[in-house]
């Protein structure tokens, strides 16, 4: 019993040091800067995942140490607290970074091709994928619906064939 | 002979193929080589101190086309680039600015020191500011300025002999000409 409870509590204190662990690995990088606001520290976490870190390229400014990220992400925090909107945070850096700097890129004539793309991928497959599917249909009715002289060609070829059967018993 | 119904054959696995192709073309730019968004535009405006101490702003740029080079005393291929930096100033080919980013003052100090300074003047940067306002990504990057201080040309990384020659140099005296003519006129 006593080392059923021994073994409960250093489990749970391993668990509690893994899961510290983690946390803190998910959030180092940007809760460096406080705010006194919650809704502004969601602000800051919120535009620091959606802003591309230019030197690193493939990851956020939130989830970078490199030095031009390190200075975005003070930028950020400087501009939130002298209370810019998310819409002049993101204006100022368009004006210095381009559209390379968004995750989500601004609907431009460089930029459509990403935002259509994908609705006109899915509109040709659709489209693909419709016609194949009624010409299937098309032939099925087809089989099943016969016009009249068809079926009377049918009747035809099958009473000759009852007919040569009859013969062919009548004279084995 | 290529039929009506061949056509509609073809014409689905050939489009096909065409998109795997242009998918397959940018799968292997290089993000490296995307201009610059001032390109076309001012150098930002500035009042900064040099790593000597003096304020400087923008009617310190000189009056005609110039290097402004990005530079730190921590960045290796800063030390590679430098002797081409070098030569240029030593020919009076083109004046360099440069400017002293995310450093210590005295690292900077001892790095021109070491390794001799071609700069006409390095701007201070310690806290990467003025880089943000030029849209650098990190040391090196070199911009070419033409003499009304408009941003032509942005190079990231290392500007060696060669890169001076065949992309610096054409563009260089594509700048220079009309102004020539201009004045013959």
């Amino acid at each position: 019993m006593n080392f059923y409870k021994i073994w409960l509590r250093n489990i749970s204190v391993f668990f509690l040091i893994c899961s510290s662990f983690v946390s803190f690995a998910v959030v180092a990088q940007v809760d460096t800067f406080q705010f006194d606001k919650a809704e502004n520290q969601e602000r800051f976490r919120n535009l620091s995942n959606e802003l591309r870190c230019p030197m690193c390229q493939n990851t956020s400014l939130s989830g970078s140490s490199g030095g031009v990220a390190e200075d975005l992400r003070r930028e950020i925090y400087l501009m939130i607290k002298e209370g810019q909107t998310d819409r002049e945070i993101k204006d100022f850096m368009f004006e210095r970074y381009g559209d390379f700097i968004f995750y989500k890129p601004r609907l431009t004539v460089g930029t459509i091709f990403l935002w259509v793309g994908p609705a006109f991928f899915l509109l040709i497959g659709g489209c693909v994928g419709f016609s194949v599917f009624r010409s299937a249909q098309s032939l099925t009715l087809k089989n099943k619906t016969l016009t009249d002289s068809d079926q009377n060609k049918i009747e035809s070829l099958l009473t000759r064939e009852e007919q040569n059967l009859k013969i062919k018993g009548k004279t084995s | 002979m290529l039929g009506y119904e061949m056509l509609k054959r073809l014409l689905p696995i050939s489009a096909f193929f065409s998109f795997i192709a242009a998918l397959a073309v940018g799968l292997f730019l290089e993000n490296k080589d995307l201009p610059s968004v001032l390109v076309g535009k001012q150098v930002p405006s500035f009042s900064l101190k040099t790593i000597d101490g003096s304020l400087v702003t923008n009617n310190d740029l000189p009056g005609e086309i110039f290097l402004l080079n990005v530079w730190g005393s921590y960045c290796l291929p800063c030390l590679i680039e430098h002797p081409t930096f070098m030569s240029l100033t030593e020919r009076g080919e083109i004046p360099v600015v440069g400017i002293n980013y995310r450093d210590e003052l005295n690292l900077a100090d001892d790095w021109l020191k070491e390794n001799g300074d071609p700069f006409l003047f390095s701007i201070a940067d310690p806290s990467g500011r003025f880089g943000i306002d030029l849209g650098v990504y990190g040391a090196p990057e070199t911009y070419l300025v033409d003499a009304e201080g408009i941003i032509r040309y942005r190079h990231v990384s290392v500007l060696n002999d060669s890169v001076w020659r065949e992309v610096f140099l054409p563009l260089v005296k594509s700048l220079r000409t009309p102004k020539i003519a201009l004045v013959g006129m």
